[in-house]
């Protein structure tokens, strides 16, 4: 059989015969991960300028973008309320932005439903440095155009770092599909 | 590539339903946003009890990378300092001679000094720092300043407090946790601190630029007295800080001050120390009126009230 066709009986996801995905990976990679790029970002000593984009930000819509439909369309109010306890932002901007940013995504997605690599990141990236100007209005300090201009990198890094997350996520979301539940 | 065909909605009630509640939960989602972004903008210290948990629950991982970093960085200054092993020894042997000049007149001041406390009947008072800590992460994507502390409530630290490390000021205590606590460090936008000269009794404040750098603002302003090089030390005027605590290098002169560099980098720090209130009773009375905030950092009229009632 195999001789025949070597993916007869494993495929990407590991082997098929015996074996099923497990259902609390296959359910919670998605938020794990998100969770996981908010909190990366606290780790690193930032005292001059913000050094990084909103790695959770970018994994949500690599998430929303790679698998359509997999996040309920209200996943981006809990994971924003959970970005916001570590960001330094105030308490609800990540919740406003990230749920505006889960129904913008839809409603593009239902005016272009045909979509490929270079439209993705083209929406991911806008999406990306619109997020990025409004968090930084919604501070909550006054913003000056110092603040602006040692800001300017983190937009630049999250539109180019977007097609290396979403590698990321299709490997996480491999890794969240595999066979890793033997059925008796 | 389509959408999978399972989520378009077509003639189905039900999926045309469940559809529609996305959309009205994802909206629900953003107004509650919204609320509550108004209101931890309009009340700062609203949510701190619960950035308090989560900040407590975060420190323990981030003080094994602040271990790591710290580490590596001496790694990495050992390797440089070989690179350029020879022109530094120079260097050092100029600054040397001159710092044992510039000692032998601080031994000079430091007697007259005595001397005078002594006239004055003023007691030496040692500060001793409420506890010690690492310095464990920080808001690296948010456009404010603010810095983890690994330490909190239950060690003593209190919101108000400064932080110092050996070099000089790192900012102030904004919010603490069980064994965690926010700094707002000097950087931030929206931090102030009064300041002088270190060879003289010009006062100004140093407010943050949020680019790294601080805006050095003269109270007394008309001819700007300053010059690149000087030390600006704390004024201790609004009681938070003790005077004399090394804040910033004059970087720039504008026409109103300046532009400063710091003098304690946080991320340059492994440890530092957070002090009590140099002036509780102080602090107190200048809180009375305001709104009982965290954020308030000491305001500009708060502040300049005290210098004049010190002189």
């Amino acid at each position: 059989m195999e001789r025949l066709d070597p993916r007869a009986r494993s495929d990407i996801y590991g082997r098929r015969i015996n074996r099923a995905p497990s259902p609390w990976r296959a359910r919670s990679v998605p938020y794990l991960s998100i969770m996981a790029g908010s909190l990366v970002p606290v780790l690193l000593m930032a005292d001059l300028m913000p050094l990084t984009p909103s790695f959770g930000f970018l994994l949500l819509l690599g998430w929303r973008m790679v698998r359509p439909g997999l996040l309920p369309q209200w996943a981006g109010a809990p994971l924003g309320a959970f970005d916001d306890l570590v960001s330094g932002q105030p308490f609800g901007s990540a919740i406003l932005l990230w749920s505006l940013a889960m129904i913008a995504i839809e409603l593009i997605e239902t005016r272009f439903p045909w979509r490929g690599f270079w439209q993705d990141w083209f929406t991911a990236g806008t999406m990306a440095v619109a997020y990025w100007l409004a968090a930084l209005m919604l501070s909550g300090a006054s913003l000056t155009p110092e603040m602006v201009a040692v800001a300017l990198p983190q937009a630049l890094f999250s539109v180019l770092l977007y097609p290396i997350l979403a590698r990321m996520v299709a490997s996480l979301d491999r890794f969240r599909l595999k066979r890793a539940r033997t059925i008796d | 590539m389509a959408p999978p065909s399972s989520r378009r909605s077509g003639f189905s009630k039900k999926a045309q339903y469940s559809l529609f509640t996305g959309y009205l939960l994802a909206g629900a989602g953003a107004l509650l946003g919204l609320a509550l972004l108004a209101l931890s903008l309009w009340q700062p210290a609203a949510f701190a009890p619960l950035r308090g948990v989560a900040s407590d629950a975060v420190t323990p991982v981030a003080t094994g990378s602040a271990v790591a970093r710290s580490g590596s960085q001496g790694f990495f200054e050992s390797i440089t300092g070989y690179f350029n092993a020879g022109q530094q020894n120079a260097d050092l042997r100029r600054e040397m001679e001159l710092a044992r000049i510039r000692l032998a007149e601080a031994d000079a001041i430091k007697a007259e000094n005595q001397r005078l406390k002594g006239l004055l009947a003023l007691r030496e008072t040692e500060t001793k720092p409420v506890t010690m800590a690492r310095l464990v992460g920080s808001t690296a994507t948010s456009g404010r300043r603010l810095a983890y502390l690994s330490a909190g409530a239950s060690q003593g630290v209190l919101p108000g407090m400064p932080v110092i490390s050996e070099r000089g000021v790192i900012g102030r205590v904004l919010e603490t946790g069980r064994h965690s606590a926010r700094v707002l460090l000097l950087t931030d936008s929206e931090s102030v601190l009064p300041v002088r000269r270190a060879k003289d009794n010009i006062i100004a404040f140093a407010e943050g630029r949020g680019d790294g750098l601080l805006r050095i603002r003269l109270v007394n302003l008309g001819v700007n007295p300053l010059k690149v090089g000087d030390m600006m030390v704390t004024s201790g005027a609004g009681g938070y800080y003790r005077p004399g605590v090394a804040v910033a290098v004059i970087a720039k002169i504008t026409p109103d001050g300046g532009i400063a560099r710091l003098v304690a980098e946080p991320a340059a720090t492994s440890f530092v120390a957070v002090e009590p209130v140099a002036q509780p009773a102080a602090v107190a009375e200048l809180a009375e009126p305001d709104a009982p905030g965290a954020e308030a950092a000491p305001s500009p009229a708060a502040a300049a009230s005290a210098p004049t009632a010190e002189e």
